[in-house]
């Protein structure tokens, strides 16, 4: 492995892991404004839309920004790989762009509002569900080649337990680190009921997605038994991911900082969730390493040329030394500013 | 059908679906940004409104252009995985680029759209400003990847193998400023003239409510000018457009022309039908000598003819066609803009009649489909070619079979979002008319509240 391709693969599973926070608070955000659409007292549907309303765009970019990365650094993965997920991407990006559209038509449309929510908040799951599959595709097993062409096999695909960990995990974690942070989120904008609500959810939907996290890895004994040997040489990161959930469980019960009545610092959670998250996926991808798909395409075979990855780096520099101030413009205007927190309508 | 026209197909109506909304996503912002100028310069508070209400509009289409826009980039990898091979090893750096413009659109969009009570009117100008920028520099960065495909540029194929790759090269590749440049000036002007046909449509509706009737007006007005303006940058751009084409793909030009054979003082044929048999146009107008002057500013220029090119490596025919149809437009809406400045501005007339009003209200769609008969065209007209004398479509389509299932279920969403968008719009303006708006400003001070 060069220094190259590490480093390209390195910030191409930077961007997807920024990806499946934003896109799971997105996604879980819109599941949380279908759920709370008929309790009109506590405000929790508010609280996910106004998280929502100018965070999808930009979630949205990331991931174009995977796909780009993907094909820029790695095109020698980008046969095989748009080959066998025609199928499977396809019907992401329909339920994308059924989930996008009706996002946006809900808060201009008030009278359809339920309908369109229902549509938004329904696709809005099975999305994070479908997209978790590439990554039991990577692991091979059901790619198969016939007449030189790669195909998917979807029988075994679909008749894999591992498969069904995988999409299990992708959904509960939605819903668990989306309550968490819309807990957060209205914790700060002072929505007391809301605050509650999304406090319990967290705490009902954190240990189901770790009961699943176990399921993936039991299951990857058997079905991609590489990655699973691979993966406990990297132990002390699983260990440690436990335990920053169990930090973050924990959390929830500590007497919050500033406010006497409450329980809980939701902040403190959140930033331990993260950091769970960061370990497993730290240990998941080094493990996954040299495949990028098992056994036919490596870090290695699939990277661009010298010189186009050189280039590509220098605009990666200067590109998000050139956003940065943006970024943190709509930090500010969106995430802190109370003025926005606390309005009534979003 | 085998799969590689089904492919087409789908990729084809992919983009004639997204480029709607995504020349919309140029055009629209420089409207807003116009109207946010003339705000803050005249105190106007109908300016505060109209950008108010098509910063909405604006808001919804985007509902449609963004998520078509990535269903475009990934089919790109999903439906002809050759290609993007070729493109990832040598012009990776459009595509990259383009996320940032995408990032920069989409954080001042949102700023713009739900910050606009707190932050100044500086702040706000700054934020469409940067709408705009994004916006024009995403589609600049993209069609840079088609100019690419035209005259490809920056590597040399050797025994099947990519080398010599210079990606800065590739990038500034020959075709590139004149092609972006013709997209971005047909963006704004087809902004501007959809403006204009709202507009329009509106002063014919209230022809007795001279409040309303007036805030259309100005609308009109500037809607006017700034498609007259771009439409002249249009059409001085295309002829550039021509001329690059004479120069570096002479079988599309010849095929856009209809000619056949190749010669000095070449007439320029207007509108008609290519006939492959007896090669020749049917029932369109001749200019002579008018053709080898467009191509290279004098008469005695040699235009190749697609005689001197295998058959098999011709352009489809209709392209000539699709040609003349949009520049039959371009030059039609020069003319209806200045004659529509001229009547308010310089003739003084405070109503127009209602002819030319509907002629207005036609303005819009024919310019979408200007850029939907530019694009086909463009595309088309390179077949059998992928980039253009290196790489066949047919060597580069997806091996995988199932592509007619996806053409119905993409279709299909197309159609549904098509739909709910304009009912969603229609939903909206309704509900929210422009009188009461115009009533609420004057009490608010021009204070916008999106
Ligand atoms: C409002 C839309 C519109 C209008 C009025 C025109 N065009 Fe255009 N044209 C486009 C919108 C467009 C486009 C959709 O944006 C295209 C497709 C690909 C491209 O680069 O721009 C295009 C392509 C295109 C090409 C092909 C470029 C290529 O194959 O790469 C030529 C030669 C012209 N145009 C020439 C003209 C001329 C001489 C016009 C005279 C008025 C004209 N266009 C008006
Ligand atoms: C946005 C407006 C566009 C429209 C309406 C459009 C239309 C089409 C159509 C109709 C085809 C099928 C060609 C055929 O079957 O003869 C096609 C093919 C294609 N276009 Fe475009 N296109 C657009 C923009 C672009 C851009 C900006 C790019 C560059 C990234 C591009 C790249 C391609 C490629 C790679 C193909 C497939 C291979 C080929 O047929 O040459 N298109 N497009
Ligand atoms: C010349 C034709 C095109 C123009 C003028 C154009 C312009 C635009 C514009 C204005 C947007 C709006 C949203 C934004 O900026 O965030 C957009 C979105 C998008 N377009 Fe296009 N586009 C064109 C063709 C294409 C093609 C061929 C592709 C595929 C390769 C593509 C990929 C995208 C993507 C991925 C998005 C979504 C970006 C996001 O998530 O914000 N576009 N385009």
């Amino acid at each position: 492995m060069s220094a190259d391709s590490l480093l390209a693969i390195t910030v191409l599973w930077g961007f997807v892991f920024i990806y499946a926070v934003m896109a799971t608070m997105d996604f879980g955000a819109g599941f949380w404004s279908m759920v709370y659409i008929n309790r009109e007292k506590t405000n929790a549907t508010n609280i996910a839309n106004r998280y929502l309303s100018p965070t999808w765009e930009v979630t949205n970019v990331f991931i174009v920004a995977i796909v780009v990365a993907l094909v820029s650094f790695f095109p020698g993965a980008t046969f095989i790989l748009g080959t066998v997920l025609l199928l499977p991407g396809s019907f992401i990006l329909i339920l994308l762009a059924l989930r996008s559209g009706f996002l946006v038509f809900s808060h201009v449309a008030k009278d359809y509002e339920k309908a369109l929510t229902y549509v938004s908040g329904i696709s809005g799951f099975i999305i994070p569900a479908l997209l978790m599959l590439v990554l039991p595709i990577t692991h091979g097993g059901y790619i198969e080649q016939l007449n030189g062409v790669h195909q998917l096999q979807f029988g075994q695909l679909f008749t894999s337990p591992n498969s069904y960990a995988f999409m299990g995990f992708a959904i509960t974690s939605t819903l668990f680190l989306s309550s968490l942070l819309l807990a957060d989120y209205s914790n700060v904008a002072d929505e007391l009921d809301a605050y509650r609500i999304y406090r319990r959810d967290a705490l009902i939907l954190g240990p189901i997605s770790i009961v699943m996290a176990f399921l993936i890895m039991f299951t990857l004994r058997t079905e991609a038994n590489w990655l699973y040997t691979n993966m406990l040489e990297y132990l002390p990161f699983l260990i440690g991911s436990v335990l920053m959930f169990l930090l973050a469980g924990a959390s929830l019960f500590l007497p919050s900082g500033r406010h006497k009545n409450r329980r809980g610092r939701p902040r403190l959670a959140v930033i331990a969730v993260t950091i769970q998250y960061l370990l497993a996926s730290y240990a998941y991808g080094r493990a996954h390493l040299p495949y990028m798909i098992y056994p036919d395409v490596t870090i290695e075979s699939g990277f661009t040329h010298p010189n186009t990855f050189r280039a590509l780096i220098i605009t990666y520099i200067v590109g998000f030394s050139i956003l940065f101030p943006g970024f943190l413009l709509f930090w500010k205007l969106f995430m802190k500013d109370k003025r926005y927190l606390k309005q009534n309508e979003s | 059908m085998d799969d590689l026209v089904l492919a087409r197909s789908l990729f084809g109506t992919t983009m004639g679906f997204h480029i709607i909304f995504a020349t919309l996503g140029v055009g629209i912002p420089l409207m807003i940004l116009c109207a946010e100028l003339l705000f803050q310069k005249t105190k106007d508070p109908d300016y505060a409104v109209m950008a108010k209400r098509w910063t909405k509009g604006q808001a919804v289409l985007l509902g449609v252009a963004i998520p078509t826009g990535t269903i475009a980039g990934v089919q790109l990898s999903l439906l002809w995985p050759g290609f993007m091979e070729v493109i990832g090893r040598v012009m990776a750096l459009p595509f990259q680029i383009e996320i940032y413009a995408f990032f920069i659109e989409a954080l001042f969009m949102s700023i713009y759209v739900y910050a606009a009570d707190r932050i100044s009117p500086k702040m706000r100008i700054v934020s469409v400003s940067l709408v705009l920028f994004g916006a024009t520099a995403s589609a600049v960065l993209i069609t840079n990847v088609h100019a690419f495909e035209g005259t490809p540029a920056g590597f040399r194929i050797l025994n099947g193998e990519i080398v010599d790759v210079d990606p800065w090269a590739a990038f500034f590749n020959p075709s590139f400023l004149v092609s972006a440049g013709h997209v971005t000036v047909s963006a704004y002007m087809t902004g501007a003239f959809v403006i204009a046909s709202i507009a329009a449509y509106k002063m014919i509706k209230n022809r007795k409510k001279e409040r309303v009737y007036q805030f259309h007006r100005k609308a009109l007005m500037i809607s006017l000018v700034i498609g007259g303006v771009f439409s002249l940058l249009t059409a001085l751009n295309g002829h550039e457009s021509a001329q690059m084409l004479h120069e570096y793909q002479p079988e599309k030009l010849a095929a856009a022309e209809g000619l056949f054979e190749t010669q000095d003082f070449a007439p320029l044929a207007i509108g008609g039908f290519t006939d492959r048999e007896t090669q020749e146009i049917k029932y369109g107008i001749e200019v002579p000598w008018a053709l080898s002057f467009l191509a290279g500013n004098s008469f005695d220029t040699e235009v190749v003819g697609l005689n001197d090119f295998p058959e098999e490596y011709w352009p489809p025919l209709f392209v000539h066609t699709l040609f003349n149809a949009m520049v039959l437009i371009g030059s039609s809406l020069i003319f209806l803009s200045m004659v529509g400045f001229a009547w308010h501005k310089i003739l003084k007339k405070p109503h127009f009649p209602k002819p030319l009003l509907w002629l207005f209200v036609l303005s819009g769609p024919l310019s979408v489909l200007s850029i939907e008969f530019g694009w086909i065209f463009a595309c088309t007209g390179r077949q059998p070619w992928v980039i253009y004398r290196l790489l066949k479509t047919e060597d580069v389509v997806t091996g995988s079979t199932q592509i007619g299932l996806l053409f119905i279920l993409f279709s299909l969403i197309y159609v549904i979002l098509g739909v709910a968008v304009v009912l969603v719009l229609r939903y909206y303006f309704k509900r929210h008319p422009v009188e009461d708006e115009l009533t609420h400003s004057v009490d608010k001070k021009g204070e916008i509240n999106v």
